[in-house]
């Protein structure tokens, strides 16, 4: 069995003195995809949210390891710099900072970490272009402001374009589907199988089902009110699909 | 203030060797001096900025030094490819300045050879922009004038080498105050760039006035970059006057000074006139920053736009007032204004007073002002893709400059002002984070 990437035990967390995660348990190993359905208010974005180190969220049981460390004491950039990635569900506008200058301080800030040298100019300018063309993104946008003025699909895309110039081990996608077309929708997913191999694993969180039509998971599970109350395979979403949330919640109170 | 009254007199001493519409005009500035006084709090143009320390305060009228002294300085803040006044305590330095062979129909000069030389451009200009009615320090520069810069254009000459009027101060310990005044003239359809700089060293006061006057259709960029030393005064007016189409692009910049007040304004004589009045400032510590400007549309169909960003950290205070007219006759104005502030700390503060005073109906305006702090969900954003807290906010700090920054299109000052930037923004960072 591979290794473990990721391991959550008994996390609760809190949001304005609110319960909302009540004990989550979820082990992920290399190469393994996860998803984790569930209806509004299950505490899926928390989730991520707490993954990634977002303030206002309180951890008050339980913990998280990411490749044996303790994730929950790092910095949000200590997260990102040691392998996890957040794709985010709402991408933040960012005038005035140039989507070339934003990735390559964030590509060099991890090969920093790594021990490695800045890349040059002219290297990074042909990685992100080949990266661009994976995500079907014009580089017309390497010259505009992160995500001003994008479309609610080129925001996206411009997440999964930064994943794959940063090559996390672990992707955690949170809600990424939302609000995207069919083709977008496709451009996503295969930007995050491209991503795919026994190294990595990722952990996409999702409202529907049709995201993983695309981005088939090694594993489903469900959220709800605050715990994973069911856990099965890619046949899971499809049940899913044709029972809706309502009796999971139901057996969830 | 008795030592400043006292300096007058020592003025008077140079009298003899100026023409008689400069000694009428400093006998102009002095009485109204005497009337008017250095400003308090109580007018309401200086409400918020408290000149009492500057009052209290005994200056020396600055006296020219050895060139030697100021070089280091002004080697570091030299524009590669300008043309170069350099003016070390209020006084050209014919040594440090770099005057080439100039085209026909453009005058650089010093306002001191000019006010002999060139008395039918001087004559009618000097003093006729700055109102010493109702401004003490301006009638103050105007009872000492003697020195600054001198740039003139004969109609339709376009000048694109720019103009660099670099202002140094340096006092050893001893307060001094210099009073440089700087005329630009611009024929009819001439175009030119002239880049007004003050720093210094130790304690001092700068009191400056610029007038503007350009002829129909002229064409001039204006920058008036501040970065004087930390114990400074500072005080500059600007007063333009804008015949029909011609164009103003104003960009202030103010980093240094213990206290830093520029007042900067044009008004549109003729049909037809444009001006951009970009601004940028930061301060930090217990600086404080004072911006007032006035956009006069008194005729037909003018068009202006202003920007104003400031950044203010540490216990710093700001100002921002700017006042935009629209006479009766000033139909089809297009006139849009906004300042926007990011405050760095809790104790950082400004006053913003956007202020447009409409007398005409067929017109566009609009105007605002926003105080904020950065976005903290772009700094999560940032530090999300592993770019550390301080890093994430400099780089969100320098998005908000840059975008005034990118609009100085006088690539060697654009560079200057990066650095300065990047020097000073971590100490306002680490202190605010």
């Amino acid at each position: 069995m591979a290794e473990t990437i990721l391991q959550i035990e008994n996390l609760h967390a809190t949001v304005g003195g609110t319960a909302i995660l009540r004990g989550i348990d979820l082990t992920i190993r290399r190469g393994e995809v996860h998803a984790i359905m569930g209806p509004n208010g299950s505490g899926k974005s928390t989730l991520c949210n707490v993954l990634a180190g977002r303030d206002g969220y309180t951890v008050t049981q339980g913990r998280v390891l990411y490749e044996g460390q303790d994730l929950l004491a790092m910095a949000p950039e200590e997260r990102a710099r040691a392998g996890v990635f957040l794709a985010f569900q709402y991408p933040v506008e960012i005038p005035g900072v140039g989507n070339t200058y934003f990735l390559r301080t964030a590509l060099n800030a991890l090969r920093k970490q790594r021990g490695e040298e800045p890349i040059d100019a002219m290297d990074f300018l042909a990685l992100v272009k080949a990266k661009m063309k994976l995500v079907d993104l014009d580089p017309k946008f390497l010259n505009r402001a992160v995500n001003e003025g994008f479309s609610g699909g080129e925001k996206k895309r411009n997440e999964i374009l930064q994943m794959a110039v940063l090559e996390p081990r672990l992707a955690i996608l949170d809600e990424t589907d939302s609000g995207l077309d069919i083709d977008a929708l496709r451009v996503v997913a295969d930007g995050v199988n491209a991503l795919r191999n026994d190294q990595h694993a990722v952990l996409a969180i999702t409202h529907y089902q049709r995201l993983l039509n695309y981005l088939v998971p090694d594993f489903v599970h469900v959220l709800a009110r605050g715990r994973i109350v069911r856990s099965g395979d890619k046949q899971l979403a499809h049940e899913l699909e044709r029972t809706g949330y309502a009796d999971i919640e139901g057996a969830a109170a | 203030m008795s030592e400043l009254v006292d300096h007058l007199a020592a003025a008077r001493q140079l009298d003899g060797a100026v023409p008689g519409y400069v000694r009428a005009l400093r006998q102009r500035g002095a009485e109204q001096f005497g009337a008017l006084g250095v400003p308090t709090t109580r007018h309401e143009d200086w409400k918020y900025t408290n000149l009492a320390p500057l009052a209290r305060q005994a200056f020396q009228l600055a006296a020219p030094t050895a060139s030697s002294a100021a070089a280091a300085l002004v080697d570091a803040a030299r524009l590669d490819g300008a043309i170069e006044l350099v003016f070390v305590n209020g006084h050209l330095d014919a040594d440090l300045s770099r005057l080439p062979e100039l085209p026909g129909g453009v005058a650089v000069t010093s306002l001191a050879d000019a006010m002999i030389r060139h008395t039918e451009v001087v004559a009618p200009l000097l003093g006729s922009g700055a109102t010493l009615e109702h401004d003490g320090l301006a009638a103050l520069n105007a009872a000492f004038v003697a020195d600054g810069g001198f740039v003139h254009l004969a109609d339709g000459v376009a000048l694109d080498t720019p103009i660099h009027c670099l202002f140094l101060s340096l006092a050893n310990g001893t307060p001094t105050v210099s009073h440089p005044r700087t005329l630009i003239a611009a024929g009819a359809g001439s175009r030119a760039t002239v880049i007004e700089q003050h720093l210094g060293d130790g304690p001092y006061w700068t009191n400056a006035v610029t007038e503007i006057a350009l002829g129909a259709g002229a064409a001039l960029t204006h920058h008036k970059v501040q970065r004087e030393s930390a114990a400074a005064f500072h005080r500059s007016a600007v007063c333009a006057a804008q015949a029909g189409d011609s164009r103003l692009d104003s960009h202030a910049v103010s980093l240094g000074a213990r206290l830093a007040r520029a007042d900067i304004a044009t008004r549109f004589d003729a049909p037809g006139a444009a001006c951009s009045l970009d601004g940028l400032y930061l301060a930090g510590e217990s600086q404080h920053v004072d911006h007032h400007t006035s956009i006069d549309h008194r005729q037909p169909r003018g068009t202006s736009r202003e920007l104003y960003k400031g950044i203010l950290a540490g216990r710093a205070s700001g100002v921002f007032n700017g006042k935009v007219f629209v006479r009766p006759d000033a139909q089809q104005t297009d006139a849009q204004q906004m300042n926007q502030n990011l405050l760095l700390s809790d104790d950082a503060q400004i006053d913003t007073k956007p202020q447009l005073e409409i007398f005409a109906d067929d017109v566009k305006c609009s105007h605002g002002a926003t105080i904020g702090q950065l976005d903290e969900d772009a700094v999560f954003y940032l530090r999300a893709r592993g770019i550390d807290a301080g890093a994430a906010r400099h780089m969100l700090i320098v998005a908000f400059a840059n975008e005034l920054v990118q609009r100085i299109a006088v690539e060697p000052l654009r560079r200057q002002l990066d650095s300065a930037l990047a020097e000073r923004l971590p100490a306002l960072v680490g202190a605010s984070a």
